[in-house]
């Protein structure tokens, strides 16, 4: 399993009330998953927690077979950075670095995925270019551009390049495609499905727009398993 | 490293504001070096206004009096020396040369000066420097008298100048030796110095011209014309103080103990150099404070670093959340940050030493010919090395204060990311 979340309940603080409460989460490798997450349904918990940056108050999540809560805070965040590719919704890119050098931005923090896209055999930025550009963004031209003059499609295709930068096992996907046109959605989520494919990566696509679950391996639905907004559901 | 090329990159995106914050910076260190040059130039030029010249002797007084009038032609003596007890120090074996000086009268608020020739070969200040005449010569006749540079400019006088000396030191003193007018005969360089503000003439002049006064007036009845004067013997009777030379500068201690035990007149001699720097002491509380108000300068100029670093934070929030994102750890985020103050602090002191030699380098030839102190170009100090370092010190210590408060952010939002 990539990820195996039992009995996971978190709340912010101690005697705060709880926010996230999920009996069993499982996703294997390679597997695309959809959750559908509205606001309040707990999702940017759900992605902290998986991401390491908070950890549960009680139960386990377990990504790629390491419990994150008995890591330390130091050891999580260089779990993230080994293994973890981020893409958030908007304003994905760093505005004084180069598309390529955002590209690049992991391997300044991971030995791993430097290593690893090191062993493609061309250098870093050979690698970077060779990631924008299956990912239709091969024009030298916007390599040169500065961040801020990138359309947004464009923006958001140069954050799933550096997600993919030095083929991190898990890709989370928060909500990437809703400051995308209808019609780019699915040539997007296309796009980071051939990359995932080649790269072996699972990806974790969170999102509100029920029209993109159909693309899918599996759907999941964040209000259904989470215990605290379950009966809300049903009523 | 790599967190250090992105701070560099970061300050490069926002080149303005940076640029800003570095010419503060590199003003108010400009100014607080240029301060601690100028003031160390300052003292050493005051401690400079008298070099080469061993022991000053006068009537018996404290240093300071002593050294205020025969040097600073500030106040008047107590009491002279006679002419007999000069003869008797100037022919002492381990005196080398000795130079007499009168001094009581003076010209439209100028003091006027007598002495020998002898004067402008041993008067010596700012390390050894000789008084040089630009116009003219040294006094050749009894009437001559030979200007400091200020005294020159501000009247306006030109060589063979007629000028009148009045008796005492006040402007409007209404005795006046009328009838034996001086002649310019030479006008010196600038030096800087108290001879700036000084009409010298010969030391037989002041007799002359004194010969038919009594008690500071004229002896009523009796007028000697400045052609009768000539003929008389004007060797003097008394002089003010004497500037005195050694042979040796072993010798200093044991000819100082021989003149302030000398029996037949109460004398005192006194040591420039240790006379000047107590007068600097007292005199030199100023420059402190100057230096104190430069330091607070540079500590408004790192105070507009902390203003910029912080209220720029807010809206990098989102850049912290993407830099966590890609596995940048909270401490990266300091370090990010503290390079930014690290390299706006380091500029600006770069920046701000560029500007102070490129200042000095202009301005030194008109704070010279103007005030007389002369600005070395030299290497850096080891005191402005401290200031310097003690500057960047402060500026990481300000520094730490946005990077603290973006690591405290960067744990708090995590990914979260709020526009």
């Amino acid at each position: 399993m990539v990820i195996d979340v039992a009995n996971l309940e978190f709340c912010w603080q101690p005697k705060a009330p709880m926010v996230l409460s999920i009996d069993a989460l499982q996703v294997s490798p390679g597997e695309r998953l959809f959750i559908k997450g509205p606001s309040g349904s707990g999702k940017s918990t759900l992605l902290s927690l998986l991401s390491g940056v908070t950890t549960a108050s009680a139960g386990t999540v377990r990504v790629m077979d390491r419990a994150l809560e008995q890591l330390s805070s130091v050891q999580r965040d260089h779990f993230r950075a080994d293994h973890i590719g981020f893409i958030f919704q908007m304003f994905n890119l760093i505005p004084y670095l180069s598309v390529v050098d955002n590209v690049m931005l992991p391997c300044r923090f991971s030995a791993r995925r430097r290593a690893k896209a090191l062993s493609r055999g061309n250098g870093l930025k050979a690698e970077a270019r060779r990631l924008l550009q299956h990912l239709d963004m091969d024009h030298p031209d916007l390599h040169q551009r500065a961040i801020t003059t990138l359309s947004v499609g464009q923006q958001q295709r140069v954050a799933a390049a550096r997600a993919l930068m030095g083929s991190p096992e898990l890709l989370i996907a928060d909500e990437p495609t809703s400051s995308l046109d209808a019609d780019r959605r699915e040539s997007f989520i296309r796009l980071l499905f051939n990359e995932c494919h080649e790269s072996g990566a699972t990806l974790i696509f969170v999102s509100h727009d029920a029209s993109l679950q159909h693309l899918f391996d599996r759907p999941i639905n964040l209000t259904e398993i989470n215990r605290l907004t379950q009966d809300k559901v049903e009523i | 490293m790599a967190i250090f090329s992105m701070a560099w990159q970061s300050l490069l995106n926002r080149r303005f504001t940076a640029l800003l914050t570095i010419i503060s910076i590199a003003l108010s260190v400009a100014l607080l070096i240029g301060v601690e040059r100028l003031r160390t130039e300052a003292r050493e030029s005051f401690a400079n206004t008298l070099s080469g010249t061993d022991l000053i002797v006068g009537a018996r007084s404290g240093p300071v009096p002593l050294l205020l009038y025969t040097v600073f032609r500030i106040g008047d003596a107590t009491n002279n020396i006679s002419w007999k007890s000069y003869q008797d120090i100037a022919a002492l074996l381990k005196v080398a040369w000795s130079v007499p000086i009168s001094l009581g009268d003076s010209h439209r608020g100028f003091r006027v000066l007598g002495t020998t020739p002898g004067y402008f070969e041993h008067y010596r200040y700012a390390h050894n420097r000789q008084l040089e005449i630009t116009k003219g010569q040294p006094f050749s006749d009894l009437y001559d008298a030979v200007l400091g540079a200020e005294v020159a400019d501000k009247l306006g006088y030109k060589i063979s100048d007629s000028i009148i000396v009045a008796h005492g030191a006040s402007d409007v003193s209404f005795a006046r030796h009328e009838n034996k007018p001086f002649r310019v005969s030479g006008i010196l360089a600038r030096t800087g110095t108290p001879v700036d503000r000084t009409v010298h003439v010969s030391l037989e002049a002041i007799e002359a011209i004194h010969v038919d006064w009594q008690s500071g007036a004229p002896i009523p009845g009796v007028s000697v014309s400045a052609e009768q004067a000539r003929t008389m013997d004007l060797t003097p009777k008394a002089i003010t103080a004497a500037l005195v030379g050694l042979k040796s500068k072993v010798a200093t201690f044991q000819v100082q103990r021989f003149i302030n035990d000398y029996p037949e007149e109460p004398l005192s001699a006194i040591l420039p150099g240790v006379a000047l720097s107590q007068l600097w002491n007292l005199i030199g509380i100023a420059e402190n404070a100057l230096l104190i108000v430069s330091a607070f300068v540079v500590l408004v100029g790192l105070f507009g670093m902390l203003t910029a670093l912080l209220t720029s934070l807010n809206e990098r929030r989102r850049e912290m959340a993407i830099l966590r994102s890609v596995g940048a750890r909270p401490g990266h985020v300091f370090a990010l940050i503290m390079g930014e103050a690290g390299f706006l602090t380091l500029l600006g002191v770069l920046l701000g030493m560029a500007l102070l030699y490129l200042l000095l380098l202009a301005g030194q030839p008109i704070i010279e010919s103007r005030f007389g102190i002369f600005i070395e170009l030299g290497a850096l100090s080891p005191y402005e090395w401290i200031l310097l370092s003690t500057i960047v010190g402060a500026g990481f210590l300000v520094g730490s204060i946005p990077s603290y408060r973006a690591y405290r952010l960067s744990l708090a939002d995590g990914l979260s990311v709020r526009v």
